[in-house]
Order: C-alpha cells, then structure tokens, then sequence
C-alpha cells in the first residue's frame, strides 16, 4: 500500500514537468519577441530590455528552462514585473475567498446533486428524471455570468435579500456577512457543478442497479431505499467521485469568470489584473500553482478508490 | 423515454446512424431550433441594421421603441448586434468541434493501437487536463494576441485530451474483440483493421462528443469575451457585447441579458441534441434501456 | 398434501414487437417439500422467466404476468402487494443465481452480506445474527467461517462465492429454494460439489428445490422430477427415470440424444504429415517488476504437442488451466514466452509480425462467443473474403470461394449480403468456419467453439467440424472444458492444469484408462456419469462431496 502510494506520487512527476514544459514554452514559442509583448504597445526599448532580462529571455533555451525548474522545485514560482513581488506571496495573499468559494461551492454541489441524481436514476425514465436531466442540460448551457447577472438582478436588485458584490472574509468580519456574500457566487458556480455531478450520478446508480447483488439484495427482501443506499449508491461512488476530481479544473475556471462578476478580491481576479498588465510571471505561477492543486487532489481521490472498493488493492 | 425500442431485427440493412439518431425526439426538436439558429445567424444580417451604426442621440433606450432589444452606450442597436453575434459563435463552435476531433481522433487512434506511444501521449494529456480551459485559453490569447483564429486555436488545445481519452478508451476496447482478433489471424495490414474494424466504432461517440464540445467552446468563447480577453472588442460577439453591458448593468440590464439568453438557447439545444444523440447511438445507454 | 410451490395455467406476456406474444404460455407444474423439481430447456425455452416470476423479481417493463396463479403453500402470491412479496423472500422462498462472480456485493464482506437476510427478516441482535451466519457458513462446508466472514467476494472463490449465495439464501430455511442455473458458471469440478451439497442440504431440510438447468447431465444427478420447456410452453413433465429413460415428446428425445456421449468411439490413429507442433511452448504474464513487488504467473509451461493434418487434438481443462492460452501464443495474437511453434517447417513464435502475416492464412481460429467474432458493421461476405482479398485473391475470386464455403457449412450463398445480426449463435458460428476455411488453412483451431451454443446445435456444428476437417484434410486443436464434447470429437486429447499438461494420449485411452489423478477427478464430476454412459468405459463413480 505504502509502496504504491510512493510509486503513484512518482508516477506525477512526468505529468508536473510537462505542465511546466508546456507553460514554459507557451511563452518561448508565442510568435514575435515575447518581451515586446509582454511590455506592449507603448514600451521603451529600456523596458523590452529589463523585462528581457527579468525573466532570462538571453540565455540558451534549455539552462533557461533547468534553472527555472530548480526555481520551482524550491517554490519559487517567480517575481511580478509591475509590483516586483514575489509571486507565491501574492497568491498567498489572495488565496483565502477563492478556497472559501471553491469549498462552498463544492459542498454545496455534492449535497445537492448526488440525492438529485439517484432519484432520476431510481426513477429513469419518469418526469422526476426528465426534470432533473432538463435542469442538468440546462445547467451546462448557461454561461456562469449571465447566470450571476440574473441572480444579481433578481435576489440583489429587485428583492433586496442579499448584497451585490464584494466578499467578507469569515476570520476578520463574522461569519454572517461571510454567507451573505458568499452564497450568490456560491449559487451561481454550483449550478454547472450540480448539473456534472447529478449527470453522472444518475449514469452510474443506474448502471449499478443493473448488476447481479441489487437483484440479490431484492431477492434477500431488501426495501428499495436501502438497496438503493447500501448496495446501489456505495458502489456507484467512484465514477461519481472521480468526475468531481475532473470538475476541479472546470472549477476552477468558473471561479476566474466569477470573482469578476462579484467583485470578489480572489486568485481569479489576480489572474484578470495580471492578463490586462500582461505580468506574464504572475499567469505563469497562477497556471502552475492550480494545476498543481489540481494535480494533488486528483492524486488523493485516486489513493481513496481503496477506500471505497475493496477489490481495488494497491 | 417514449421512444421506440430498437427492432432490429427483421430490417435489410443495418439502419444508418443518421436514420437512429433522427427517430430521436431530442435529437429532433434540438436540431430543428439549431437549423432555426443557424439561418438566422446566415441571412440575419441582411435584414437587420448595421450593427456597426453608433447612434449618440439614442443611447442606453430600453428595448422598445429604439429596436426590440434597445440600445447600447454607443447607441447601437442591441437586436442587429445579438443577431449578427450568432454567426460569430456558431462559427467558432463549430470550428472547434471539427478540429478538436480531428486531432483527437488521431492522437487516440496512435494511443490506443500503439503501445510504445501510449504512455507519452496520455502523459501529455494528463499534463493537458489539469490546466483549467479558460485560464490556458486566457494565457495563450494574451500572448499571441486576440483574433478569430487564435480565439479559436486556444479553446481548441485544451478540448483534445477529453477527445482522446474516448478515442484511446474505445479502440482499447474494441481491439479485445475476437472479430479484430479474426481480422489479425487474417492477415489484415494495421492500418486496414484501424479504418475497417477500430475506427468505425468511435464514429457514434466522436459526433456525441463533437456536440459537447461544441456547446462548451461557444461558452468559452463568450466567456473569454466577457472577461475582455477574447476575440478583439470591435466585431460584435455575443460575449463580447455582454462584456460592454458590465458598466451600466444596473442601469439596462438588457444589454447582458438578451445576448445571454442567445447564447444560452443556443447552446442548450447543441446540448439537447448531443444527448438524444448519446441516448440513441451510445450501445451502453442503449442496452439500460432495452 | 399441498404443494410448497404450485404454478397453474401461469402465461406472462411479452412487450410488443417480441418474436412471440408470452414468454410462458400457459404453464402448470408444482414442487412437493422434499422434490428436486429441474426445468430443463434449451435457450428461450421462458425457464428463467418462470423462476424469476415466482420471485417477483422479473423485469416489470417488459414482463406481465396475464393470467394463472402461482401458489405459496397454498396462498396465490402472484396479487401479493410489494411488501408482502418482500416479506416471503428470504422467509419462505430463497434463490440463488448463475453467476456467483457478480451476484454479490463486490463492497461488502460476505458475512455481512449473510447477515443483512436477518437484519431484514428478524429482529435479532448483532451477536445473535453474527452466530446464525456463522453456522450458516459451517452448514455449506466453508473453511474457517470466523475469517471469510470478513472477507470480500473478490477474495473467495467461484465454489466459495456459490457456497456463500446458498449459505446466505437458506440462513432464514425457507421452504422453497430456487436455483437458477446455480452450476453453469462453474468449473465441472466444482460443479459437482455444489449439486452435491444443494441435495444434502434438501434432503436434510425437507424443503422443495426448483432448478432450473440447460444441462441433461445435471439434471439426472439431481432431480426427481423433470419438467421440460420449449418455446415458453411444457412439452413433458413427469419423474426423473421416466422422462430421460422413456422421452415421449419429439423434442425431449432430441435434447436427450444430443447429450454427447462419454465413451469415445474407437478411432484408427492417423498418419498423415505433422502440420502443427509446439515444443517448450511457455507463457508467463506479469513480471517481478524494477522492485521485485511484481507476480508471475505461469499461464503456460512447457507444452509440447504435434498434430497431423485430418487429425484433431483436444485440450481439455478447466479455467485457469491454460488452454486459451495455448491457443492464443500458437496463434500468436499474443506472444508466447518461450519455445517453438512449428507450421509445416516455419517457427512462428518469434519471427516479426511482418514476416509472420505470410504464415497467418496457414492457421486459422474459430473463437467461443459468435455474438462477437464477426465485425457487426460489415455483411457475412464482405468478413469471409477479407482474407483471401488480403492474400491477393481478386474479390471475384474471393466472393466464389466464400459462396461455394457457405453451402459446405449449409447456409443459403444468397446470406452473403446480410449482416451478422440477421443470424442465430450457431449459424454465425458456421459463417465464423467459413471464414477460417476461406484462408484455406492446414490448421483449424476451436477454441471452445460450441460452448456457447444450445446441446442440440452443439451436435450440428460439431458434425460440421469433423465434416470439414475430413474434407480439407484438416489439423484441427479443439479446445474445450467439456468431456463429453471432447470425447466426440478428439483423435487424442491432452489435459491440461494450472498451466502443466498433465496426462495425454488417444481420447479413448485416457478416457478408459486415466492415469492421472486430476483426469479421473474430471472424468467422475461430469454430470449424468451415471445415467447417460452407464455402459462400460470409466466410471469411477459419483464425486465424493467434499
């Protein structure tokens, strides 16, 4: 077991160089001088050299590439041209309402969606399920802001109930205006979470009520809710949680679109600031640093598949 | 479901996909409201004002009297500018779908036959995968400056590995089957078991998936726009129009919500269809109903 | 005495567009505590239907029960409400199913899963019912029920998972168990310790056993009454002795004349050159890895067989045995380990795969399952030809050759334009021949090529088999875990276990005179040994229940 969680850990390492890799080059091979772009339209030629400079644009493009690993494996994901910080103290700075954020919005999409989704596969094929799928497909066709908007106009502007924007932070301002602020944005991301994970809840509970042991469970005189909670659902869990560790990337870009409709002083917004200053180190350590969070949390609901099924032994 | 169950049997031929696919109810409505869409989007400019035409002394109206959608800070007519963002996205819809299959048909066709390039392909689509779309799309856009083309080249890149994935998935699956086997003891050349045996099986769900991503990419795109970092602000894109509303949202809502509304009816009935065609063409589904 | 189960004029209906109107037609037959019922028919025969009806556990969109009663000591249980059906199962009526590989909860230890039939049914205490499972575990001869109480079906078994299903149906002793198919999926060994501990269990219970079976050989060490269906309706019922030593009806007699028969006819060994030869074949999968954390099994190990053209070789075992494997590394679509494979005079077993093709049409295979050995998008003509076509013959030629193959294996030339679809498991599997002998071959391989087919297609195909190897002077590897089909069909077999071939020589030989003790524990645990080869050759008796 410990051996294969130690092979398993090994075995992103590959996967975390070529993220690097591709973020690395992404910048390299853009076409024309990347210092010129970065430095935009109104530039000195001074600028386009201390920016050239600044992120080792002269040297070889492999030593540039090793030294800036080495740099990384330190956690040193690099220096913002415009405010000279370090990047990983501006994430760190700005990482408290994007985890808050991601982790409502989660909780809330697994408490919704799951129950949603065992009723339409339960009952697949009755209007209960054609409601939940119509909201599902829904859920996917919207675009998360003018779903923000919406509930902006109709819950904030119209009927008062909740503020507009900003974001209230729960250790220095009290958890009630913390929940006042975060439960418009946390309405608006879940809603494409709870449509993934009611989708593929249903896809798997259904597949599993077609397997031998739920006719064995019933054949032993089981009631129907807990053939559904004990032997359906139990078994249906590792694709359901597996497509929540593919939905953190979804995640993660609805969280950019949606601190910027709420105002919400997160990583996404740092991502926006940073792309109209075109401070590329910073969108570089940002790609890095979520792709990494992405990257370990998968790596974790990977181990937990043991947990949850017992034929799965490392 | 109140769909017909599949009567094989007795038929001549195997019906066509298209022929499966059209007895979908879903599958119909949504792609009749898409060809609705999709003629509006073609001849709609014909027939509707310049979107172009800025308009100082009706400026920020509400739907009404100036145009059916009113108008915008500039005093353009919100109605041409949503009709004529639809060819905009649909484009760059489509686009993507075709390409972002294209590729990654290919790439999962080389994955799953190939063994030798299985491991390097997958890592790379791992490495892929745990980029968020929009962030990727956001970086590579703002490096390579915003046109149509390198709009449409970002939100195709991180769309691949998921194309794969069901390629690589589906040709592993297929070339277990002792018919494939058969044609190997036959002496049948790689290459013919590939496009005879393999490739006809990802047919179903490549036109399942080509519709997901489609809805998908329209999002992205409008999204980007909204965030100001998508297609150049002056061609009058759906997200794009949304992205000039933000300041005087409280004041004309309209201007966010009529595009909005747009795009989301056209990507919903890109979704309704991408799931009739999943119920009626995808052999899992397909066997829970039976 | 009322019956335990008694079933009168029961008819269930089919959806619309089914090829027929009911599933079962009209059905009457009772079980009586203490019988061993068997329905016997072939599939489609509405046998499954009948016993998941009893249950209430038939599918509910597609079956309706139209008219008839089915009786519970007396009391129609076909009105019950969904409570009251639930109640009965487990209390009064228990099942057990085919496949013990899935019938369990792959997340749940076995003896909680034994339990939750009294969690259900009593209002037990946990000690209690961790007690009542445990002897139940004891009562069906599991090994140390206190450890595999905790163990996970993954862990256990085929025999073991079988043995918990039965454990786990009759802890509550109901009056009634029904057995659908309980043996199929089990290896002939196995086979014959659970028939044996489901009648030990019966006879020690008093309960009545519905059984419902394809296989003539199980049902004459079973049952003492038979019931026999055809086409969702009851041909002929009656005991035992009379319906399998005195059939009346047309289709009972055919059933029972196509169990093949045990004793091997005599067969003059032949002489004609060797086509096909293996010497030191190996195959081993899996390897000790960087760290050495990796296993290796041996799925192969040191086999060594020669067969000459118009003779056929048998290898027989069980699964896990290696067989397949065999089959698949002188195929080479996988490669093997080690060793030689020898056509004509070529080695294929290491030569590259573009070197290989050359030999390819030289040895050809007809694989087990027909539902998928032919490409479902492509017509019978376009699969037969794909082969000559590759070997340069023109597509006329190609097209002449597979309709002159298609009436050798006794299907219409005119099929050619249809799709696999359009025809029934055993005539697929005779497109699947025509397909092999298109390539003109030396070599035939079966790989358990009738297992899959119905008793009384079974015997046409093999006729069709011996058929074509005559006419094409054929050497034929006929791969197969059953006796009896083996013994009809093989000029010499050689058996095979865990990878090691452990006795071979002329099938009549082995048969009559087993030397090995793993041949003769497979020789006495075929089914029916007793009623259907009576007449001499080796009868080592039943298999001793263990």
């Amino acid at each position: 077991m410990l051996f294969y969680i130690f092979k398993r850990i090994l075995m992103t390492i590959p996967v975390m160089v070529i993220v690097a890799l591709f973020v690395f080059l992404m910048l390299r091979l853009s076409p024309g001088d990347p210092a010129a772009v970065i430095a935009g339209d109104y530039a000195t030629a001074e600028d386009v050299q201390r920016i050239r400079e600044q992120l080792g644009l002269s040297e070889p493009i492999v030593v540039q590439f090793t030294r800036w690993l080495g740099q990384l494996a330190q956690g040193d994901l690099g220096t913002s041209i415009f405010s000279n910080k370090p990047v990983s103290q501006l994430i760190a700075q700005r990482i408290e309402p994007t985890m808050f954020l991601a982790l409502t919005t989660i909780i809330f999409s697994v408490l919704v969606a799951v129950p949603l989704g065992t009723i339409a596969a339960y009952r697949a094929g009755s209007w209960i399920d054609r409601v939940v799928m119509l909201f599902s497909v829904g859920g996917f066709s919207v675009p998360v802001f003018v779903l923000g908007y919406v509930l902006i106009y109709v819950l904030s502007l119209k009927l008062r109930w909740l503020p507009v924007q900003g974001y209230k932070s729960p250790f220095t301002e009290g958890i009630g205006p913390f929940f006042a602020h975060i439960t418009l944005p946390t309405l608006t991301l879940s809603v494409i979470f709870i449509a993934l994970i009611a989708r593929m809840t249903r896809a798997s509970v259904i597949e599993v009520l077609e397997e031998d042991y739920v006719r064995t469970a019933r054949a032993k005189g089981q009631s129907e809710l807990k053939v559904l909670m004990r032997h359906a659902l139990r078994n249906a869990a590792v694709p359901i949680i597996t497509v929540i560790g593919i939905g953190i990337a979804l995640l993660i870009g609805g969280v950019v679109v949606t601190e910027s409709v709420y105002n919400i002083p997160g990583l996404g917004r740092l991502v926006l600031d940073a792309v109209l200053a075109r401070d590329y180190p910073i969108i570089q350590g940002l790609i890095l640093f979520f792709s990494f969070i992405y990257i370990v949390l998968n790596l974790l609901i990977d181990l937990s598949y043991s947990l949850l099924d017992p034929r799965i032994r490392y | 479901m109140v769909q017909n169950a599949p009567t094989l049997p007795q038929t001549p031929e195997q019906p066509s996909i298209w022929r499966i696919a059209l007895r979908n109810r879903s599958v119909f409505w949504g792609g009749l409201m898409l060809v609705i869409i999709a003629l509006v989007a073609l001849t709609g400019g014909l027939f509707t004002a310049d979107p172009m035409d800025i308009n100082p002394m009706s400026r920020l109206k509400p739907p009404g009297e100036h145009g059916l959608f009113g108008t915008d800070q500039l005093g353009r007519d919100v109605f041409s500018r949503v009709i004529n963002g639809a060819r905009i996205s649909l484009t760059v819809g489509t686009a993507v779908a075709v390409i972002s299959i294209a590729i990654g048909l290919f790439l999962g066709l080389v994955a799953g036959y190939f063994r030798y390039m299985d491991a390097l392909i997958m890592r790379v689509m791992d490495g892929l995968m745990s980029i968020p779309a929009i962030l990727l799309a956001i970086a590579l856009i703002s490096l390579s400056g915003a046109t149509l083309l390198t709009v449409v080249a970002a939100i195709v890149i991180p769309e691949i590995p998921r194309v794969v994935r069901l390629v690589r998935s589906v040709v592993l699956t297929v070339r277990e089957e002792p018919y494939v086997e058969a044609a190997i003891a036959a002496g049948t050349k790689t290459w013919l078991i590939m496009g005879r045996h393999v490739l006809p099986n990802t047919i179903a769900p490549l036109i399942v998936q080509a519709t997901y991503v489609c809805g998908s990419a329209m999002l992205t795109e409008a999204i980007l726009g909204f965030l100001g970092a998508g297609i150049p602000p002056e061609i009058p894109s759906w997200g794009n129009i949304m992205s000039e509303g933000r300041t005087f949202f409280q004041l004309t809502p309209w201007i966010i919500f009529f595009p909005g509304a747009a795009l989301a009816v056209t990507v919903l009935a890109v979704n309704i269809v991408g799931d009739g065609l999943r119920d009626s063409l995808d052999p899992r589904i397909a066997r829970t109903m039976r | 005495m009322t019956p335990i189960l008694d079933i009168e004029n029961l008819s269930v209906s089919l959806p619309k567009g089914a090829d027929r109107p009911f599933a079962i037609q009209d059905i009457t037959f009772s079980v009586n505590a203490g019988e061993i019922v068997c329905v016997v028919g072939e599939s489609g025969s509405g046998k499954s239907v009948t016993s998941f009806t009893v249950m209430g556990l038939h599918d509910k969109r597609a079956l309706t029960p139209v008219a008839g009663e089915i009786r519970l000591e007396g009391k129609n249980i076909l009105g019950a409400s969904a409570a009251e059906i639930r109640r009965l199962r487990g209390e009064k009526m228990a099942m057990i199913f085919q496949e013990p590989m899935t019938a369990l909860n792959p997340v749940a230890p076995v003896g909680q899963q034994i339990g939750e039939m009294l969690e259900i049914h009593t209002n037990f205490g946990a000690a209690k019912r961790k007690a009542k499972v445990l002897q139940a575990m004891r009562d069906v001869h599991l090994p140390d029920p206190e450890k595999m109480y905790h163990s996970f079906p993954h862990q256990l078994s085929g025999g073991q998972r079988q043995r918990i299903v039965i454990a786990m149906s009759l802890v509550l002793e109901p009056v009634l168990l029904i057995a659908d198919e309980p043996t199929t999926a089990l290896d002939v060994t196995t086979q014959a310790q659970i028939l044996a501990l489901i009648k030990e269990l019966q006879t020690r219970r008093g309960m009545g056993v519905l059984f419902i079976t394809h296989d003539f050989g199980v049902v004459a060490d079973i049952a003492d009454r038979v019931v026999v269906m055809q086409n969702g309706q009851i041909v002929e019922q009656g005991p035992v002795a009379q319906v399998l030593g005195n059939p009346t009806h047309p289709y009972t007699k055919m059933l029972i004349n196509a169990v093949p028969s045990m004793t091997p006819p005599s067969r003059a060994p032949v002489a004609g050159p060797v086509a096909l030869s293996a010497a030191n074949l190996n195959k081993q999968y899996g390897s000790l890895g960087l760290l050495g954390g990796g296993r290796v099994v041996n799925a192969a190990n040191d086999v060594n067989f020669q067969v000459r053209r118009g003779e056929t070789l048998g290898i027989v075992g069980e699964s896990g045995s290696g067989k397949s494997t065999v089959a698949r590394c002188v195929m080479r679509l996988i490669d093997p380990t080690s060793g030689e494979v020898l056509i004509g005079d070529t080695n294929i077993a290491t030569i590259a795969e573009s070197q290989l093709r050359q030999h390819r049409r030289d040895i050809q295979i007809v694989f087990q399952d027909p539902y998928r050995s032919l490409n479902p998008r492509r017509t019978v003509g376009q699969s037969i030809t794909e082969g000559p076509v590759n070997f340069g013959v023109s597509p006329a030629e190609a097209l002449e050759r597979a309709r002159r193959l298609m009436s050798i294996v006794g299907l219409a030339p005119e099929a050619l334009d249809r799709f696999p679809h359009q025809f029934s498991g055993g005539q697929r599997q005779r497109i699947c021949i025509a397909r092999a002998l298109a390539m003109e071959p030396m070599v035939l391989i079966a790989d358990e090529a009738v297992s899959a087919l119905d008793v009384s297609v079974q015997a046409q195909v093999l006729d069709l088999l011996e058929d074509v190897k005559e006419k094409f002077d054929l050497a034929m590897l006929f791969i197969t875990h059953d006796l009896r089909v083996a013994a009809q069909i093989c000029d010499r077999i050689m058996v095979m276990q865990k990878g090691i071939v452990v006795e071979s020589g002329p099938t009549a030989q082995v048969f009559a005179n087993p030397q090995h003790p793993y041949t003769r524990a497979l020789l006495s645990a075929a089914p029916g040994h007793s009623t259907f080869d009576s007449k001499g050759g080796a009868s080592a008796g039943q298999a001793a229940p263990l």
